[in-house]
């Protein structure tokens, strides 16, 4: 807040209405709507409608498909999060350290942030495509008995891989700004005390990188919930089986395939609570950044 | 002298990680100038082919081309109106509440803040059923606003400007109304200038966002004429994945190439902006 303010009654509401609006048309009303069809099971017609309390969170959530898909999507953005930021950090380190060919290299790694899910999807897809793909092939003559049409393993490494490709240039920019937030006087001193890089590297980079990394975490899991979609719906879609299906793209499937209203409702309530939970952490993370 | 195998080990490991995160684009570039039958037989190609004017041709001008009716470049033009007009909308919309925000004590000021806040706990995803009716419904569906008003009020702009005109200096309002501004001379004479940067950077930002979007353009949409080149992606993933006589791996790739390209170009050429306004419009 401002010491020296406007003092008006009516302009500030003419600013931010165009906001508001928008907000309570789109976001508001829709998810006012969220909530009351989850307690609500309609007929096959769509017809009439009856009021029934929470049969529709235990009917979809307590289904097998659902803990299977919740189940794959813990594994999935574990898997996802961890892999790009852990080859992120490397490369940011590594960039952080390299004195020739710096810029090229940081352009080279930070690129792929412009590349839609869906399009690093197709392209994945193409690439594992059993015709022409040469990964595909390549899986195979090294020994694996490689289809991801048919193996859910198989399935959930190329969702993994191409998940991780799409996701490591927005943590390597974040982990470069990072450390290049790090005093030179730091650095310095560290190399006096502690001759082994890879010990400097953990006792004192890696503290100092703790909010960004704490950070990219809520933003990469985020990413691994709601943002793969578009990588899932062009690769797998959730196939074999509903191996490789996440809760978002359960949502989709079950609300305009399966036109399960009050089910995709129920579990979109279900999701909206976890996006709460996300926001909730990430806050107090923040709030505790501020007294650093 | 001494061999350096720090050095060279790191070289090693940067020189690895730009392939992994090029090599992709570059094999799809590559397939894409094919024709069908080479890659059929082939595979996936690392060098050029003779086919590149033909195929390039044939997607982006050819009706029938690559979609049904509809050629890349009418898609081409309806990302761009979406990028466009999304990375303006966001950023017009985000400043006029952050100005309110910051600059006015009004009554609403704290709950207003907190509803504008609230939209970060509903990605698009969790609401998307009753968010297609409402648009559905206001007869919306295939349209430019339908398409791009429900994804610009989201609060991410509008924190990013709350945050940078809360850092711009007391005295400047002071000043201002000294001199007799009123709020919204100051806004337009003052504010917006001392932001130009900032509005730049988000503006790139956003044209990437807006330019990528999938699932809401993928409801929204019914008619051909008004696909994206994203969307455009999902199309041919259903034809490829029916097979055919002869797949036309060739034009997945090059529209695959042709959807990247822009934003890529984009980021790349305004590097500077863009990595500025990701990592402050993140904190």
């Amino acid at each position: 807040m401002k010491r020296v303010q406007f003092e008006h009654s009516a302009i500030p509401y003419m600013f931010i209405a165009p906001q508001i609006i928008i907000i309570a048309v789109f976001f508001l009303w829709p998810a006012a709507q969220a909530v009351y069809q989850s307690f609500l099971l309609e007929d096959a017609f769509g017809l009439s409608s009856q009021f029934v309390w929470f049969k529709n969170y235990f009917d979809t959530i307590g289904s097998t498909s659902w803990l299977q898909a919740a189940g794959f999507t813990i594994v999935f953005s574990t898997l996802v999060t961890i892999l790009s930021l852990a080859i992120a950090l490397l490369l940011a380190v590594k960039a952080n350290e390299v004195i020739r060919g710096a810029r090229t290299y940081k352009t080279l790694l930070m690129w792929a942030y412009a590349i839609a899910p869906p399009v690093a999807g197709l392209m994945g897809n193409l690439m594992f495509h059993p015709l022409i793909g040469d990964l595909y092939k390549f899986m195979n003559t090294i020994g694996f008995d490689f289809d991801h049409k048919l193996d859910p393993y198989d399935a959930g490494f190329v969702v993994v891989l191409i998940s991780v490709w799409k996701q490591v240039s927005v943590n390597f920019i974040f982990f470069l700004s990072g450390l290049q937030g790090i005093p030179k006087s730091v650095n310095e001193a560290a190399l006096m005390d502690e001759k082994s890089s890879f010990r400097r590297f953990w006792t004192i980079t890696f503290p100092l990188l703790a909010p960004t990394t704490f950070f990219l975490m809520v933003i990469n899991i985020t990413y691994a919930f709601f943002e793969t979609f578009g990588i899932i719906d062009t690769t797998t879609r959730g196939a074999p089986g509903g191996a490789t299906t996440t809760l978002v793209f359960k949502v989709f499937q079950d609300g305009f395939r399966g036109a399960d209203i009050g089910g995709s409702s129920a579990q979109s309530v279900v999701l909206m609570l976890m996006v709460l939970g996300l926001t909730v952490i990430q806050f107090r993370f923040i709030e505790r950044k501020v007294h650093y | 002298m001494k061999f350096d195998w720090h050095t060279v080990s790191t070289h090693i490991i940067l020189i690895l990680g730009a392939i992994f995160m090029t090599f992709p684009v570059w094999v799809a570039f590559m397939t894409s100038t094919h024709a069908p039958e080479t890659i059929l037989r082939e595979g996936l190609q690392l060098l050029p082919g003779g086919h590149f004017f033909e195929t390039y041709n044939e997607v982006l001008f050819v009706e029938g081309g690559v979609m049904k009716k509809v050629t890349a470049m009418q898609m081409t033009k309806n990302s761009l109106i979406l990028g466009i007009g999304f990375a303006i909308g966001k950023v017009v919309i985000s400043m006029l509440a952050a100005y309110a925000i910051v600059y006015f004590r009004f009554r609403l000021a704290a709950p207003l803040f907190w509803v504008i806040f609230m939209t970060l706990l509903l990605p698009l995803e969790v609401r998307i059923i009753p968010s297609y009716k409402v648009v559905a419904d206001l007869g919306l569906l295939d349209t430019h606003t339908g398409l791009i008003i429900p994804l610009i009020a989201s609060a991410t702009g509008t924190f990013f400007f709350r945050q940078f005109f809360r850092s711009v200096p007391e005295e400047l309002l002071e000043a201002a109304r000294l001199d007799g501004a009123g709020a919204w001379r100051f806004f337009i004479d003052i504010l917006v200038p001392l932001s130009k940067t900032m509005i730049a950077a988000i503006l790139i930002i956003m044209f990437v966002v807006g330019w990528n979007q999938y699932l809401w353009p993928l409801i929204m949409t019914t008619k051909e004429e008004n696909y994206t080149l994203v969307i455009g992606i999902k199309q041919i993933y259903q034809v490829i994945a029916e097979g055919g006589e002869l797949p036309q791996f060739q034009k997945a790739f090059a529209l695959t190439i042709l959807a990247t390209l822009p934003p890529v170009l984009v980021v790349l050429i305004f590097q500077n902006w863009f990595v500025k306004g990701l990592v402050e419009s993140e904190k």
